[in-house]
Formats: C-alpha cells, structure tokens, sequence
C-alpha cells in the first residue's frame, strides 16, 4: 500500500513507466513469446505424476485374453454393418443382450442449420445402443462409460468388436463397484451429443431425441475408442475437448502408466516422445507437440467423443489406435489389456477425479506445463495493453471524460455501438441468409454460410468511413485517445477471461493483436498501417493457424489448398456452435471482431 | 509586497464570485421557477423511460432467468425464489419461516402477498422511486451546500489561493440528474431489478431515509431508519450521520454537557427506538409468532447459508473449524459496525459524506452483499465529482472493479460448470473486487478532508523551509 499512498514513490513510479513506456511494452513483449517457448523446453517442465491415491498404489493384474474373438467379431459386425447400411441395431442389441447387459437403445434426429460437406450430413437420423453392466459390490450409485463410435466405411470396427470382448469378460469379473456402460453410438459426436443430454435429462442444443430407458449412476469418467485395424504400431491419446477444456490430468498419467506397463507405444498429437531434449531437434519436437495441443485446444472444438463429456463433469478421453509402418506391432488382446487396466483403476475411485491439473500443456506425455507456468506468458503479453492504458496521455483522457463537459461519451459511444452491431450482424446473418444467398448466386447452402460471413467482415471494414458521417462534428484528438482507452480496457478484459477459460485462444488472439492495437493511432501512415492490421486481424488469425497447422502435421497444403481448409473451418465453426455449443465463433464474432474493428476506427479517425 | 498584491486581487475574484453567485440565487429563487422545473425535468423523465424500458425489456427476455439465478444478484436473504416459497408456505397456513428457506421479514412478505401478481411493475417502481429519492436529496444537498460556501466566503473563512476549489452553481446544476442516471442506468441496479432482489426495495428505504433527512423531517427520518433496520439490521449506523445531520441543521453544537444536545439526541433516539418497536409489534401480530426474529437477524448475524457471493464471509466460514465460528462471526460483524465511531468523530461536520461511507462500509462488509448494494453507494460518485481533482486510485480501482465484474461470471462458470477451476478461484476476485471497493471508499474519503484541508489552508502548501508540501493521510 505505501506504493499506492505515498506521493512521491507513486510519483517516481509513474515518471519511470511514461518515459519507458515503449521499450517497457516491447520486452514485455517478446518475453511472453519466449517464454512461451520456453515451455516447451524440458528443464523447465515438471515430470507427470499420478497424484489420485487410489489409482497409484495398486497395480492391477489384466487377464483380459479374447482379443483373437474380438477380431472375429470385428468382421461379424463389418458384415452386418454392410446389411443394414448403417448401424447394425438390432444385432448390437442381440450381441449385447447375449452378454448379459441390460441392454436399451436411443433414438435421435437433428437437422442442421446447413450441410455439412465435411462429413456429408444435413439430416441426421439414427440410434444409439448402451448395455450397462451393473455392479455387484457396490450401491449402483456411480459409473463409468467405454464408448465405441460406429463409423461409415469399415473404420472402427475392431473399436466396437473390442467393446463388446471386453463387455463379456467384465461381465464375468466381481470386482465392479461402479456400474459401467458400454456405449456405441451412431454420427459420432451428434449421437454422443444426444445420449449424454438424454442421460442428464438437458437440452441445451435443440436435438431431438427418445428418452434414455434405462441409467446408472452419476459418471464419474469415460474412455472412448478408435480402432480400426487388427494390429496398431501405437496408441494415441487425445485430450482436447469442447471449448478448450482438458480432463484431469490423471487421466492421461493413468494412460501413460499403463502404456509404459504393457510395452505399448504411445504418442500424444500422433507424436512420439524422444528422450535428447538437449538437442536442437528434440527442442523442436517438443515445441512442436505443445504448438500442435495449443492450436487444437485453440480451436474449441472437440477432438473426439470424449470432448462433450467434458462438459458434464465428466473426465474423458480419446484413444486412438494408429497403424504405421513400423516393426513392432501391438495386438488387440495388449489393447483389451490396457483397457481393462484402466477401467479397473478408474473403478477403484473413491471421488471423481480433481487430485490433479485441469489446466495444463503437454509437451510430451511424460512432461507437463501446469498453469502457473504458461500463464505468465499470457500476463506479459496483457500487461502491455495495461501499460499502454496508464499512458499518461491517455490516463489525461480519463480525467476529462469525466468531467461534466466533455464531448467524448457520444463520439465515443457510436463507434463502440456500431462495430457491435457490425458483430452481432456477422453472428446472425450467415446462417438466416443462407436461402436468399443460395437463390441470388450459385453457389451451396455451407459456401453461401461461409461466404456471407466473410462479406460481412470485410464490409465491417468499411464502416470507419460511414461512421465519420453520422456523427456531427469532426473527430477530435480527445476522442480517439478516449476510445483507444476504451478499446485497450476492453480487449484486455476479454483476452483476460478468454485465457482463464481456454488459455491457448487467449495466447494466440494475444500474440496477433496486442502489438498492433498496443501502437495504434491515427497519426500513422494509413495505407501501411491499415494492411498490417488487416494482416492481424481474427481471420488472418485463422488463417494462419491452419497453415501452421498443417505444418505440424507434416502435411503441408498449397495456398489454394490452405484457402478450401480456411473456408471449411470456418464452417465447422459455426456447425461446431451449433451442433454442441462451442463458444469460439460467437467469441470472435460478438466480441473480438467488434473490439478489433474500434481499433480500426481509430486509424481512420479523423 | 507581492504576497499584498496577489490577495488583492484574489479578494477581487471572490467578490466578482460572489456577484456571479448572487446572480445564481436570483435565478433561483425567481417566482417563475417552473421554467426551471420545466428544464430539469424533461431529462429525469426521459431517463426515467430509458431505464423502465430497459428493464422492461428485460423482464421478457430469456436473460431474466439466468440474471436471477447468479449469486453476484441474490443472496439468501433477498432472492425472489424464496419470497415466492415464503409466500406458497404461507398460503398453506404454514409459518414461512419453517424450513430455513425464506429470511425476508414479515411486512415484506406482507407487501407481496398483495403485489405478487405485479411484481415487476412493483420491483421498476421500487427503482424509480429510489432515483428520485436520491435526486431530490442531492438537489436538496447541493443548494445546502451552496448556502454554506457563501456565507464561508462571506465571512472570509475560506483561504485566499483555493478559488478554484470553490463549487459553481454551473457544475452543480446537473449533479442531481448524474446521481439518477447513475443509479437507474448502472447495470448492477438494472441486473439487482430484473432478478427482483428485494434489495432494491432495501434501497428505496434507505435513499427515502436521506431524502426525509436531508429534508429536516425528523419523524419520518426516524420512521425510516427504523424500517430500515428492521429490514436488513446493518442500516443502524446511518443513526450517527442522521442525528448529526438535524444537529447541525438546528444549530446545536455537539458538546456533551449541553442539555440542548441531549435532549434532542434522547428525542431522535426515542423516534428511532419507537418506530422500531412499533414495526416489530406489527411483524408479530400480523404472523403472530417471533419466528422471524431468529430466522432473519440470525441469519443475517451467524452466517449459515455459505453460498459463494461476492462478500467476504462465505469462504472464512467454510474453511473455518466450527468452535472458532462465534468468535469470527462476532469479528466481522463487528468490523461493519465498528467505523461508525471514528468516522463519525472525523466527519461530524459533514453528515451527508458520512452517510455516504457509512452506506459504503455495510455494502462492503455485511454478511450477504449483493451487486444492487454496491449500485447504491456508487449512485452518490457523482455527487462528489468536485473531488476528482484528489482522487489518488480512481483509473486503477475503475480497471480493477470493471475487470472483477467481468471475471466473476467466468470464474463461477470454471469452478461450477467446467469443474476445472475451484473456490479458491472465484473466492480470489472476490478479494480483489472487495479491495477495490475499499481503495474507492478510502480514496473518496482522503480527497474529501483533502479538499477541506485546502479550503482552510490554502491550496499551495509550503513546509517550514519553502518546499512544496506534500498531504499524507494518517
């Protein structure tokens, strides 16, 4: 407080900040980048340690051994499969039932707001199939899922034929104290969308579907399973969920733990580990994991069925088995192993999972970044707006707003109004207008979606133009400085409690906008200035982002190309919004966009 | 021979001061005062239909419901499903304080036995009639202050250098029409409204409490406060600025062996302690038991219901072990009660800023704060805007209270929803928006002696060997 109170030190502190304020801003600057990279280099990272007690001292024995009859099944069901052209229901049940679950079916509709050419789908019909198995020890209070998607094509397959191996050999075990559901669900994420709200009795997404007959306990954790050959070279695990939330930490130790237990590779991002962290080239693979965790957790979209799980309290993951050219072959009875292992840790649970990290970046699967380390870098890139806002000329503006004849509350407020109307036009419109898009011009209902959301964000860019008119006066110096204030306050706040909920689309909106919005005024030669802003600007963000993407997956795309997968993330945006309430589009749309577009008001100010 | 000159001419500028004041007060006491009337009153109405439609229009949409089940809005005491509960139970026949879910008191769940069909017309009139309670204060306080200023200057009181400190009747002019706006347009009130907290009804007593004092009406002043406290207990310490208040207006000075002081301290008190007893008989006869003793005072005094809210009681007393819980709880409750006491010795010339912090201390520290008691306090910043000048924290603690409002609906939906953040998060920016309150009230405070200070000594400080002074409060 003597800092606060004392005249003189205050003083001090404020001469030192105004006259450094830019070198100040510019190593905050590039400290929050290299500390950003600097995570990813091992020193720096803590080792993953399983921290919840009652999975870690006991070591189960898996006695799991029908992987051969799994196989069989797999091809039993890729017969029926082809039959029914699409999921097999009636001989899920039959297979189910014959195993001893309880055995019951969910139906579901959903129509969505435009086709999704992606996955091919506009109108979604289909079934959901779950048997549970009840526990014999325990109050039936709680449960668990193992959850197998049944996917067109002959993917996935050996998921659901391990599925139900594992069902008949659990069934036969005492040792259950939760009740566990095996779930197969149809259209991926739609059907897992549908279950879950009919489970927890919610519909937060306008889904039609039957109610769920029968239910177990509250679910305290889910695996879901992606397996489409006999043998793997190795097993994925994927974590990003929903909105950027991650499961419990515990969860992936516990994968790992038993990965390293049955000699199963195992490989996050579709990365394996390496041990030479103090080459230059196991740096850059490890920079690479984390990049490629913070580009999908950016994105909010979830990454596997596990990812809405996530949501309802639900710890959950994706394991994905991979085939690659390798030596060393894992076969379905080590997966069924590492399954039942799990599920069995899972079981010993006293409490749902929270010992561990929520908040955390993985480097590798054995190295962790934990929240207080990766959120100094955010806090340096923010902090930069904060000192841009105590700029004294700046904080002069505040002073004189407030006083009783001021002219900046209304020149201020148009533009602030305007640019937010401007956002909450590229929310609604595309998705209503898609019809009269369709009929006017030739193209599909999803380019037409895609297209009049980029229309309008480049119409936005014209308003600064449009909004000198309406006002009645000319722009005063007093008042772009009053708006910069408002503007500053307002993006740090939003990038604040953006990266409190997804830390990784807070850094990255970060890295693109702070410095441009930091350095804006009107005095500044236009032509120049208004191309690098629009080169920093959200949709360039994005498309970046796929670029860099593709990069790290080792599939690098032509511009051309990059240009098509630009269009249809953008679409998967908003279906992603729609379907299942992903907050990223109306994020950028409500509320980045018209934040980024005040900025673009104040270049043109005049 | 300089120092000689320059009052000379600073006598100059006071007198062409005052001639222009006693322009001012021609103009206000002209018997065709209605045009003023006329040119005040058409910004209160169209302000008045400005937050009426807002509420309106939020009372129909699907935010009303989110809004009112946030618990930066409603608190145990005041959350408008617990006055419909109360209100089935006592259709039933049952005592509605049976089943520790309603702690409203007994006249409140008497006014929406009747109202409960209108009760959004009756929650916007509520906001209404407390806006206009504050204007007509703050209009009533503005020409009050205005008298003194020139009777100070008449009477050569002021020093010679703080011409620039003195109020104008210019910058005073809209100051009454800002304390409106900043209550009905402040999105805590509007947000306090649409979730019918029956805090703002709290708020329409007590802003009804300083208009009937400031208006010189002893009785009703009494009656209020006793209402007042009989609400919600914390408005109790609003006696101390009240009875000062009606001494300084009846020009009995605050000595304790002068009989005239007493005696009408023993008269407001009587008022006070009378309506209090009045109001509470009433409760009793009209449910017949004192249930609600226990179930609303005690609620208030002993915390139980630990539902996060942004006070600063819930987590200590869930974290707490239970037998240090009478201590603590008698720790913080005093704490509320407590500054009444210096503040009152410190500013018992200046009643009206005393309310003021004194509104401020109990929306901070009482045991179920909601977001419509915060709106109540910051109503008055307008009110003091000729201390912006000494506002230390002012740009910081706007940021910090701005960035909080933001934070507390995220940080509720990680810990809640999301389940990856905890307590311990949202409990932090509890912290930091309670520490900004205080910096607020604390820096309003210092710019207010500041001010007086420098009304008496001078606006140029020296120290005895010439060097600029600098004011540290101590």
């Amino acid at each position: 407080m003597g800092l606060l109170s004392d005249p003189n030190r205050r003083k001090a502190l404020t001469g030192l900040l105004t006259r450094l304020n830019t070198p100040i801003c510019i190593v905050c600057y590039l400290a929050g980048i290299v500390w950003f990279m600097g995570l990813a280099f091992e020193p720096f990272t803590l080792r993953t340690y399983m921290s919840e007690n009652a999975m870690g001292s006991t070591m189960v024995e898996e006695r799991f051994s029908s992987g051969e009859r799994a196989l069989s099944l797999a091809k039993e069901f890729d017969a029926h499969k082809r039959k029914a052209g699409g999921m097999p229901v009636e001989w899920l049940v039959k297979a189910m039932q014959s195993r001893g679950l309880e055995v019951f079916t969910q139906s579901f509709s959903r129509k969505l707001p435009f086709p999704d050419e992606n996955k091919e789908r506009y109108m979604v019909r289909g079934t959901n199939v779950y048997g549970i198995l009840r526990a014999p020890r325990a109050p039936r209070t709680e449960a668990l899922v193992i959850t197998a998607p049944c996917s067109p094509g002959n993917t996935n397959n050996q998921a659901v034929a391990l599925l139900l191996a594992l069902a008949q050999y659990f069934r036969n075990q005492i040792y259950w104290a939760k009740d566990i559901i095996f779930l197969v669900n149809e259209h991926d994420l739609i059907g897992t969308q549908a279950w879950l709200e009919g489970y927890h009795h919610t519909n937060i997404t306008g889904m039609e579907y039957s109610p769920l007959q029968g239910r177990a306990g509250s679910i305290q954790a889910a695996l879901s399973l992606e397996l489409s050959s006999d043998v793997i070279t190795s097993l994925d695990l994927v974590l990003e969920g929903l909105n950027g939330q991650l499961p419990n930490l515990d969860l992936a130790n516990l994968f790992y733990a038993f990965c390293q237990k049955l000699g199963v590779l195992c490989t996050i991002q579709g990365k394996l580990q390496r041990n030479d962290w103090d080459t230059a080239e196991g740096y850059t693979h490890a920079a690479q994991t984390m990049m490629l965790m913070v580009l999908k957790q950016a994105c909010g979209r979830s990454w596997g069925d596990h990812g809405l799980f996530l949501r309802y309290h639900i710890e959950a993951a994706s394991v994905r088995g991979i085939n690659s050219f390798r030596h060393y072959k894992t076969d379905a009875t080590t997966i069924g192993r590492l399954l039942e292992g799990m599920v069995r840790k899972l079981n010993n649970l006293l409490e749902r999972l929270h010992q561990s990290y929520f908040f955390y970046l993985l480097p590798s699967l054995s190295r962790f970044v934990s929240i207080g380390y990766y959120m100094p870098a955010f806090g340096l890139l923010a902090v930069i707006l904060l000192l841009r806002v105590s700029f004294p000329g700046l904080c002069h503006c505040f002073s004189v707003s407030l006083q009783p004849s001021s002219p900046g509350v209304l020149t201020v407020l148009t533009p602030v109004v305007i640019s937010h109307l401007t956002g909450v036009a590229l929310y609604l419109l595309p998705v209503h207008l898609q019809e009269m898009a369709v009929e006017h011009f030739p193209v599909s209902e999803t380019e037409a979606v895609v297209l009049t959301a980029i229309a309008i964000y480049t119409a936005g860019l014209a308003l600064p133009h449009n909004t000198q008119r309406l006002l009645s006066g000319e722009g005063t110096e007093q008042g772009w400085k009053v708006l910069k204030l408002t503007a500053l306050l307002y993006l740090a706040v939003l990038l604040g409690c953006t990266a409190l909920i997804n830390f990784s689309l807070g850094f990255i909106l970060a890295v693109t906008l702070v410095p441009i919005t930091a350095s804006i005024t009107p005095h500044m030669p236009k032509a120049l200035y208004a191309v690098v802003m629009v080169l920093l600007s959200p949709a360039f963000t994005i498309l970046y982002c796929v670029f860099i993407y593709q990069e790290l997956i080792e599939a690098p795309v032509s511009v051309s190309e990059g240009w098509m997968l630009f269009l249809s993330v953008i679409s998967q945006g908003i279906l992603d919004h729609a379907l299942y309430g992903s907050l990223v589009y109306p994020l950028l749309a409500l509320f980045i966009y018209p934040c980024w577009l005040m900025f673009w008001n104040i270049l043109f100010w005049n | 021979m300089d120092g000689t000159l320059f009052r000379s001419v600073n006598k100059f500028f006071i007198i062409a001061f005052c001639l222009d004041i006693k322009s001012y007060k021609s103009f206000m006491h002209r018997p065709d005062s209605f045009f003023l009337a006329t040119k005040m009153a058409a910004p209160l109405t169209l302000l008045l239909i400005v937050a009426v439609t807002i509420r309106a229009v939020l009372f129909r949409s699907s935010l009303a419901e989110l809004i009112s089940a946030r618990v930066e809005v409603v608190s145990p005491l005041n959350a408008w499903k617990r006055v419909v509960e109360g209100l089935a139970l006592l259709d039933l026949g049952v005592s509605p304080y049976s089943g520790d879910v309603f702690h409203e008191t007994p006249l409140m769940i008497y006014l929406f036995h009747f109202t409960v069909d209108y009760a959004e017309i009756v929650f916007i009139v509520t906001d209404g009639i407390t806006a206009l309670a504050l204007y007509l204060s703050i209009q009533t306080y503005n020409k009050d202050v205005f008298r003194k200023q020139k009777y100070a200057l008449e009477s050569d009181r002021y020093s010679a250098d703080c011409l620039e400190l003195l109020r104008s009747p210019k910058e005073m002019f809209y100051i009454p029409l800002k304390v409106a706006m900043f209550y009905l347009l402040n999105p805590f009130t509007i947000l306090s409204c649409v979730a019918k907290s029956t805090c703002g009804l709290n708020n329409a007593i007590i802003a009804l409490f300083i208009f009937c004092t400031l208006k010189g009406s002893a009785l009703l002043s009494g009656i209020l406060l006793a209402l007042a406290t009989y609400q919600s207990i914390y408005p109790l310490t609003l006696f101390a600025p009240a009875l000062l208040f009606f001494l300084q207006r009846l020009y009995i000075p605050v000595n304790l062996r002068r009989s005239s002081f007493w005696f009408f301290t023993l008269q407001y008190a009587f008022m006070y302690v009378g309506s209090l007893v009045v109001i509470t008989g009433l409760s009793f006869f009209l449910l017949g038991s004192w249930d609600f003793i226990p179930s609303v005072y005690g609620f208030i005094f002993s915390v139980p219901d630990l539902t996060p809210n942004i006070g600063l009681f819930w987590y200590f007393f869930a974290e707490m072990f239970e037998h240090f819980r009478l201590f603590f709880s008698c720790v913080f409750q005093i704490n509320v009660f407590f500054y009444t006491i210096p503040l009152s010795i410190k500013l018992k010339e200046h009643p009206v800023f005393l309310i003021f912090m004194q509104i401020a201390i109990i929306s901070i520290f009482k045991s179920y704060p909601t977001v419509g008691d915060v709106a109540l306090y910051m109503a008055f910043l307008p009110a003091w805007s000729h201390l912006y000048r000494f506002l230390r924290n002012i740009f910081l603690v706007s940021c910090v209270l701005l960035a909080c409002s933001a934070l507390f609906p995220v940080l509720w939906h990680l810990w809640i929803y999301a389940g990856s953040a905890n307590s311990n998060f949202y409990y932090a920016i509890t912290l930091l928006f309670n520490f900004g309150q205080i910096l607020l009230v604390a820096d309003y405070f210092y710019a207010y002696l500041r001010r007086e200070h420098h009304l008496t000594h001078g606006l140029y400080l020296k120290k005895k060997d010439g060097t600029e002074a600098t004011l540290v409060l101590k």
